[in-house]
């Protein structure tokens, strides 16, 4: 990581020996000060004004024991997987569905397919569970918690899916589309069986982080009496009264799982290279706002990326179609690199490796084009 | 290469909706047994404990289900939450359904209610040694919780306090948390559930034992099912009179010296608040 | 339409909205805020701010909101003892805010330093051969580029800060949208779909302006070089 390394920043000089010194005097400073921090809060835990030790092992014992995990957390964790699994499986397809809608030649499919996916990513995930929920409950549906839940997030992630597969689309190389073209496929011919399952190639680790999200989304359905593992933790803790510990535990649960999920899809891209022309760095900006094309995906745009010189992240996306309601064609011409200095390469060059220099020519090969 | 990529991707897609659906939905069960709507999350009345069900409200289902001709290993109990349970009646999904449900002028037009086989009260669940809170006229300018949804706390506001603030959780449990900790002064919902609440917090909470208003606790069934409806009643009538309605009821209050309102318990089934 | 006035009489729907507009200005100031600082300790000298904030990051990136705010009311105010108000109704708002902020600012972070990397090298450089120091050239050159950088990526930050501001419900603000929407529902379970539809149409309409405007912004302000 370049910013851990003194050497590469850039935002001051090389720090002298008297520069050195001060550095490791704040570094220990700020360690102590964030020390007491920790341990004022455990202190205010273990000698709360009212009420009990909150770190006492009474509270804490039924809280990890073997019961706990058989008869609560697991089953809970079960719901909350197979939840997001179903979810997942059903995001893409509606993702597939109106992301393609989105690009197809016929103006009306692509209208109803827009305006579907601008109102799936408007609308709060809890109030779509909220509403499916008693609506399923009133109709009939078996297990209406569990369905509503899945559903809400089929239809929000779907949408954030749809925006994949058209970003997906929008950044294969112009060759890909022109080949196709050429071979005589019709516009509709080259996208499906050109474009679009490259594009699916190039968006499975977004898709993976978007897995992240579902995961985290699910724990709104404790909100709904689903029994997800943030409400079978309430239910534990309701048995002895210890449910900030047992939260605790649904927390670091929750924790590994979702970082567990976020290292896998970044060790997904450059596996999946090999299978497409598109870039398969997941994109760290997914759907973007309503209306706009070129779209943000929450997680996607947190996720830790290498590290640069100047301690930021490396911008991997493709700032080709920006611009209110573009539609595929317009993309095409209002394609420009973003945060690149093409008049000064070389500036980037010396600070960075391999890394860098391919991110280059992957930039390069772009701007080409244009 | 890049078709068949393509294709594989979309065969797994297939395969995990397949799996998953079919894991939604879990096993049908035969019909040699009875389906019993319970709370799974409710101490002291229904509760999900180790794979096994306790509770005052579940040992009255076992009775019942005994008194119709059937063991404890074919009863399946299912989670009647409370927004769920007039639609899991009609829709057939329960036989009978147990679940601190007040028998209602609303909820008589769809469903029909044998029993009841309790008269609960709301009342008020404080600290151990709280002596300032006695009714809920004492609440004034105090601190109360109650769960989300749920019309007791509006009650208490209306009828006897307008000072009091509200707080509201998802659960009795976080209520419980709150008063423990000092953030609230109060908890309030009928009394049975507080005792639950009471019992499970090592003496450390009690009811405050002034119940002021009536809920009659009915067991749901199909509107129509008359035969079943009198089954359970003598089932109730039988369980009142041999005692395990009293067990019942001690051993899932143990150690909170609650005791239900006397004046209408045990109640009579069909009989006042069913009519 | 009768039905759709009888609501609206019935109910203060607009004021509902007004609840969660107000959660997501004071969020998005105090995220803004502590997302900047987070962004500096990531990229300062000292290693230990740098792993606090990346430790920071990392842990409410992967926490689920709901467990977050449920953890403010039971954790924060029932024993830290974080208290704002004697109220009960301004308490909870006031925690549902820290509990949002505190989430936002990890994405915010995130969001700044994909920003942060579209400023050249050249810029800093230059700062410092100016004899800037640190701070100076951080919030004189870095920053200042960074921010219009990362206007969608923020944007799309605070649109789903929007949305996020409906799980206040889990940390008892009752006055908000999705409470109030449940409470309809409770009351007037024939109109479910109404109900539904004057909700969502609600978030549409205060979104996509959003989305409009961060686009609009994002084109005009990036820094073409």
């Amino acid at each position: 990581m370049a910013a851990n390394n003194n050497e590469s920043a850039v935002l001051f000089d090389q720090p002298g020996p008297k520069g050195r010194k001060m550095i490791s005097i704040a570094n220990w400073i700020a360690g102590i000060i964030f020390a007491i921090v920790v341990v004022l809060i455990l202190m205010r835990l273990h000698n709360p004004p009212d009420g009990e030790n909150q770190l006492s092992w009474e509270l804490w014992k039924p809280a990890l024991d073997a019961e706990a995990w058989t008869d609560f957390y697991l089953p809970g964790l079960w719901a909350t997987i197979r939840a997001s699994a179903l979810a997942v499986v059903g995001a893409v397809a509606f993702g597939l569905l109106f992301g393609i809608g989105r690009l197809m030649p016929n103006p009306l499919i692509r209208v109803v397919s827009g305006a579907i996916v601008e109102f799936a990513r408007a609308v709060p995930v809890l109030l779509l569970m909220i509403f499916f929920w008693r609506w399923f409950a009133s109709v009939g549906v078996p297990s209406p918690a569990y369905w509503s839940v899945v559903l809400a997030l089929v239809i929000y992630n779907g949408s954030v899916v749809a925006e994949l597969v058209r970003s997906g689309v929008g950044n294969l190389p112009d060759g890909q589309r022109e080949a196709s073209l050429a071979l005589g496929l019709t516009e509709t011919q080259s996208l499906m069986q050109i474009e679009v399952p490259q594009a699916i190639v190039a968006m499975l680790p977004a898709a993976v982080t978007q897995l992240v999200v579902v995961l985290k989304d699910t724990a709104l359905g404790s909100i709904i009496m689903y029994t997800d593992l943030l409400q079978q933790s309430r239910r534990l803790g309701s048995m002895y009264f210890n449910i900030l510990q047992t939260l605790v535990v649904a927390g670091v649960v929750y924790f590994f799982v979702c970082w567990l999920l976020s290292r896998l899809a970044e060790s997904l891209p450059a596996r999946l290279q090999q299978h497409t022309a598109a870039p398969t760095e997941p994109e760290p900006v997914a759907p973007i706002a309503a209306g706009d094309p070129s779209n943000v995906n929450q997680i996607a745009v947190a996720k830790e990326v290498e590290e640069l010189p100047l301690g930021g992240t490396d911008r991997q996306y493709h700032v080709h179609h920006r611009g209110t309601n573009a539609s595929i064609h317009q993309w095409r011409q209002t394609k420009y690199v973003q945060g690149y200095d093409v008049t000064h390469p070389e500036s980037q060059e010396e600070a960075e490796k391999d890394k860098l220099f391919k991110l280059h020519h992957k930039k390069e090969n772009h701007s080409e084009e244009e | 290469m890049k078709k068949t990529w393509f294709k594989r991707a979309l065969a797994a897609l297939c395969a995990l909706t397949c799996v998953v659906s079919l894991a939604g939905c879990g096993a049908d069960e035969g019909s040699d047994k009875i389906r019993i709507g319970i709370k799974f999350d409710q101490p002291g009345l229904g509760f999900k404990k180790s794979g096994t069900y306790v509770g005052f409200d579940v040992d009255v289902a076992k009775y019942i289900a005994k008194k119709l001709g059937y063991t404890e290993d074919e009863i399946v109990w299912k989670e009647a939450p409370s927004k769920q349970r007039e639609a899991m009646l009609q829709n057939g999904d329960v036989d009978f359904i147990i679940a601190t449900y007040s028998i209602t002028d609303e909820r008589k037009k769809v469903v029909d209610f044998a029993g009841p086989y309790f008269v609960a009260g709301q009342d008020l669940l404080v600290r151990k040694g709280e002596s300032s809170v006695k009714g809920p006229e004492d609440l004034n300018g105090k601190r109360l919780c109650s769960v989300t949804g749920s019309t007791s706390a509006v009650t208490v506001k209306e009828k006897f306090a307008n000072e009091v603030q509200l707080m509201e959780q998802p659960g009795y449990a976080e209520c419980a948390t709150a008063l423990f900790s000092g953030i609230v002064d109060a908890v309030t919902t009928d009394d049975i559930i507080l005792a639950g609440l009471a019992s499970a917090s090592r003496g450390r909470l009690q009811v405050v034992g002034k119940p002021f208003t009536q809920e009659y606790y009915g067991v749901g069934i199909k509107k129509g099912r008359d035969d079943l409806k009198k089954k359970i009643n003598a089932a109730i009538v039988s369980m009142e009179k041999d005692g395990s309605w009293k067990r019942a009821l001690e051993d899932n209050t143990k150690g909170t010296n609650y005791k239900p309102n006397p004046k209408y318990n045990p109640p009579v089934p069909n009989g006042k608040g069913n009519k | 339409m009768q039905d759709l006035t009888l609501l609206f009489t019935e109910y203060n729907v607009p004021g509902a909205f007004l609840v969660n507009i107000e959660l997501t200005l004071w969020s998005a100031l105090f995220s803004m805020i502590l997302g900047v600082i987070l962004v500096m300790m990531r990229i300062s000298p000292v290693a230990s701010l740098r792993t606090v904030a990346g430790a920071y990051v990392e842990l409410f990136k992967n926490l689920p909101l709901t467990i977050i705010m449920v953890f403010m009311v039971l954790g924060a105010y029932a024993q830290l003892k974080l208290t704002f108000s004697d109220t009960f109704t301004t308490n909870f708002f006031w925690l549902a805010v820290t509990g949002l902020s505190l989430y936002t600012a990890a994405f915010v972070c995130e969001s700044l330093r994909s920003g942060i990397n579209t400023v050249p090298i050249g810029q800093a450089e230059a700062a410092r051969a100016l004899g800037l120091s640190f701070t100076q050239s951080a919030f004189q050159i870095i920053l200042p580029q960074t921010f219009r950088g990362s206007v969608a990526p923020l944007g799309n930050t605070f649109i789903a800060l929007l949305k996020n501001s409906t799980v206040a419900a889990a940390a008892s603000v009752a006055t908000e949208t999705s409470s109030m929407m449940s409470e309809m529902i409770e009351y007037h379970a024939d109109l479910i779909v109404l109900i539904f539809l004057i909700f969502a149409f609600g978030y549409v309409i205060l979104i996509i302006p959003i989305g409009l405007l961060t686009t609009y912004l994002s084109n005009k302000l990036a820094v073409r070089r």
